[in-house]
């Protein structure tokens, strides 16, 4: 295992030597090595924290390496700012998209153009549109509104701008995890046709399908250092999870999962729920759903199709337009969201750092912010923090969470320790209805394993649950029952074991009408 | 009537000249996502420095320019806090207001009652002889034609030219500016100091054509009024020159109603350019609030 592979022949265009970067308190990259040859698909594969995206950030210039050098077509460069990779022919799409959404896409490609003339030239930026467009399957309308294009659009305007400013370097920083399975296929095509024009790519990602499926070389990232480079044809499965987890198992199989009498209590029931949105996203159109005790309802859909409003609407922070939310047979409607949560439903909010957590406040005063009643009798005058504390630890040790002590901000936490204390939290006070946006995003897969298990053993004690993510393969394993949500519409209900993966991306993505396999109407109980 | 109509609207162009100036250069820093709360105060040092300049030169053209150098000054120095520091703006803004209303009476306290050559009037050849609207337009001094030909001019560079592209681009998501290869920095900079350039101008306009003497405090809230404004024109050029001379309008009927002896309190009439604010503000703030440019929420805090 770990071996060096040979560059078979063709010399190295994209050197990276010795690469070191920390940030206060970690160290993210550590002496790198990566050699990367022209015209090559390059998959850079590790877990989240493996040191991936600081690596990439480095080459693209957007942060300054602590040691190490760069090194292209055996010049040597020195990158000051992303400005200097851009001339060097690097460029790189981000996770996050870097486009701005109230630009138009021509005024978004300008940007990066390299100047000649003052003035705003459209009809030039149109014109290399269509070049690239039609040569690469990229086409995309000039003048939308960023904010107009699904994410897969957006994703190609980013790949095209990567173009029309001259990279020949093409870094993507994990480039799936937005898309649905048939835009990766097309995505992959595009790929492979940019490699035959000798655009050298580098493909980040923590999915082994993904880089077996497009990868001419592997190199697995662990704890900010490299474990090994290996060529495609000679990397297994079984071979790849143990460079990415080290000596660490994976328990495979599949959840314990007790059924229940079928036709079990609803606890959450959606009639006809219409919601209206802000600028850019889509409402809610008669959204009728019920979800029962003991069983996971997931939800599927790409971000933007009405999730949001859906979650907010049964928490009570957005007012429906019409419709009914019912809770364990009440009508809750217009209730306000403090008697909601009193009904006994909790959430994994769909943004932590800004609807589930106050950063700036302690671990252990974020804990138990929603359920103030419990832990701060008497206007919080007789708060035993000693208490709180003890059984905070209690659960924080069984999942196995990194924290330095319960006394420091919530904010200087990572994103996947904040995730995981959502999770508790949320699952701590054993809620009748669970309202869980993308509960694993931002975790490893050890933990992401364990969240999962945590939401089957709530489910298995009579928890409702509805699961909304975007990971097909997370939603197929713990939901007793699928949603696909698109423009604000179910678009298909059913069985996890009726359909397959890609059926439900192209419901996902409207690609496909309502499919002759819907068996049931979505309002309909399961197992009847 | 008809002439008391015709004085109002000319009035409203003159009183208009220094809140379109102000607001024009606020445009241009908010569009960059920093917002300048000084602007008050960039009125105050471009006032006082132009009428000293004036004063001891008798040469109006010097105390232009001294008092553009000045609102410069004062940019400068919140650019530097905001995108240097980074410091709150908010803050910012208000201490560099309060310094320079300090400064500007301390040292334009000798420069009271004193005379001076305002600037030059100038009647369009041919148009000012035009039927109804002739007078109103164009008997002006030449800041006045300067602030509403500036208007469609930094639409245009705003709108149509790269700089304003990665102007606008640096306002609404800096860190995409940056990652574009864009001198986030020093762009921010040069769009707050040539905010406060205009905001200069909009000084020496008021104290070396419109009330053609220095007063401590003199520019009485117009820089906020122009910050309101920007609002109002959801951060447009062209739609601020409407919004300058509603405004500047209202402080001409204040002055006619004045001179007509009605009898209303003169603190009442004070009172209305910033009721008419309260007001706009209440009707426009809602519907118009996504035209905000995204980076306004936050100052970028640039990479570590």
């Amino acid at each position: 295992m770990a071996v060096e592979a040979p560059s078979d022949g063709d010399h190295v265009y994209l050197r990276l030597e010795g690469i070191t970067k920390s940030f206060p308190g970690v160290v993210a990259n550590c002496g790198i090595n990566l050699d990367v040859g022209r015209g090559e698909i390059h998959a850079v594969l590790g877990e989240n924290g493996a040191g991936k995206s600081t690596l990439m950030k480095v080459l693209y210039g957007f942060w300054q390496p602590d040691a190490g050098t760069i090194s292209v077509d055996g010049k040597r460069l020195d990158l000051r700012s992303p400005s200097d990779a851009i001339r060097a022919g690097i460029g790189m799409v981000f996770q996050s998209f870097m486009l701005i959404p109230a630009f138009s896409v021509a005024e978004n490609i300008a940007l990066t153009l390299p100047g000649s003339g003052v003035l705003l030239s459209v009809s030039a930026i149109r014109a290399r549109l269509r070049e690239f467009g039609s040569r690469y399957g990229l086409s995309v309308e000039a003048d939308a509104k960023v904010w107009q294009l699904s994410v897969g659009e957006q994703q190609r305007v980013e790949i095209v701008k990567l173009l029309v400013s001259g990279a020949r370097v093409l870094i993507l920083d994990e480039p799936t995890s937005v898309l649905a399975p048939h835009e990766v296929t097309k995505l992959f095509e595009i790929l492979q046709t940019l490699r035959r024009d000798g655009y050298t790519i580098l493909f980040v990602t923590h999915k082994l399908n993904e880089v077996m499926a497009i990868a001419d070389r592997i190199t697995v990232l662990r704890k900010g250092g490299v474990v090994g480079t290996l060529p495609r044809a000679g990397a297994t499965l079984p071979d790849l999870v143990d460079m990415l987890l080290g000596e660490r198992e994976l328990r495979a199989g599949s959840f314990e999962r007790r059924d229940h009498e079928p036709g079990g209590r609803a606890v959450l029931e959606l009639h006809d729920l219409s919601v209206r949105s802000d600028r850019g996203r889509t409402g809610l159109a008669r959204v009728s759903l019920r979800v029962c005790a003991g069983e996971i309802v997931g939800v599927a859909g790409v971000t933007g199709n009405g999730q949001t409003e859906l979650g907010e609407a049964i928490l009570g922070l957005r007012r429906p337009a019409g419709g009914r939310v019912v809770l364990d047979g009440v009508d809750v409607t217009r209730r306000s969201t403090a008697a909601i949560l009193a009904q006994g439903v909790a959430c994994i909010p769909e943004d932590p750092l800004r609807m589930g957590v106050a950063p700036g406040l302690t671990i252990a005063e974020n804990m138990v912010l929603d359920e103030r009643a419990r832990y701060m009798p008497f206007g919080g005058l007789l708060t035993d923090w000693r208490a709180i504390r003890r059984e905070i630890e209690l659960r924080v040790e069984n999942f196995g969470i990194a924290i330095p002590r319960l006394s420091v901000p919530v904010g200087t936490l990572s994103g996947g320790n904040v995730q995981r204390l959502l999770l508790l939290r949320a699952l701590a006070r054993k809620p009748r209805l669970l309202v869980a946006f993308y509960p694993t995003r931002g975790l490893d897969i050890a933990a992401t394993r364990m969240a999962q298990e945590l939401l089957m053993v709530s489910r298995n004690g009579g928890a409702a649950t509805l699961l909304i993510s975007e990971d097909l393969d997370e939603l197929f394993a713990l939901s007793d029952r699928l949603v696909v949500l698109s423009r604000g519409a179910v678009a298909g209900s059913f069985r996890p074991g009726e359909v397959e993966t890609v059926d439900v991306g192209l419901l996902m993505t409207g690609a496909a009408k309502r499919h002759e396999w819907q068996a049931s109407p979505a309002s309909s109980i399961p197992g009847s | 009537m008809l002439a008391m109509l015709q004085s109002v609207l000319g009035g409203g162009i003159r009183a208009g000249t220094p809140i379109l100036y102000a607001t024009l250069g606020e445009v241009i820093s908010e569009r960059a996502g920093v917002v300048n709360l000084g602007v008050e105060g960039g009125i105050l040092v471009g006032a006082c420095a132009g009428f000293i300049t004036t004063a001891h030169t008798q040469n109006p053209m010097l105390g232009i320019a001294a008092a553009a150098l000045a609102g410069g000054l004062a940019g400068l120095v919140h650019a530097f806090m905001v995108v240097t520091l980074r410091s709150n703006q908010i803050a910012s803004g208000l201490a560099l207001m309060f310094l320079c209303l300090g400064v500007t009476s301390f040292v334009g306290r000798p420069y009271v009652a004193v005379k001076i050559n305002a600037v030059p009037q100038a009647s369009v050849p041919g148009l000012s002889r035009l039927p109804l609207v002739g007078t109103v337009l164009f008997t002006h001094d030449v800041l006045v034609y300067g602030a509403y030909l500036l208007a469609p001019l930094i639409w245009l560079l705003l709108f149509h030219t790269k700089w304003g592209l990665a102007l606008r681009a640096v306002g609404e998501r800096p860190a995409v500016a940056y990652a574009s290869g864009l001198p986030t920095s020093l762009i921010q900079y040069g769009a707050v100091v040539s905010g406060g350039v205009l905001s200069g101008i909009a000084g020496a306009h008021l104290s070396l054509a419109y009330a053609r003497s220095w007063v401590e405090g003199m520019s009485n809230g117009r820089g906020f009024i122009a910050v309101a404004l920007v609002i109002f024109a959801t951060w447009h050029p062209l739609r601020s020159v409407v919004g300058a001379v509603v405004f500047g309008a209202v402080f001409a009927l204040q002055l006619q109603i004045q001179a007509r002896g009605v009898a209303l309190s003169p603190y009442f009439l004070d009172m209305t350019p910033y009721l008419l604010t309260l007001v706009g503000l209440l009707l426009m703030g809602r519907a118009r609030r996504h035209a905000m440019p995204e980076g306004l929420r936050a100052v970028f805090e640039g990479v570590t």
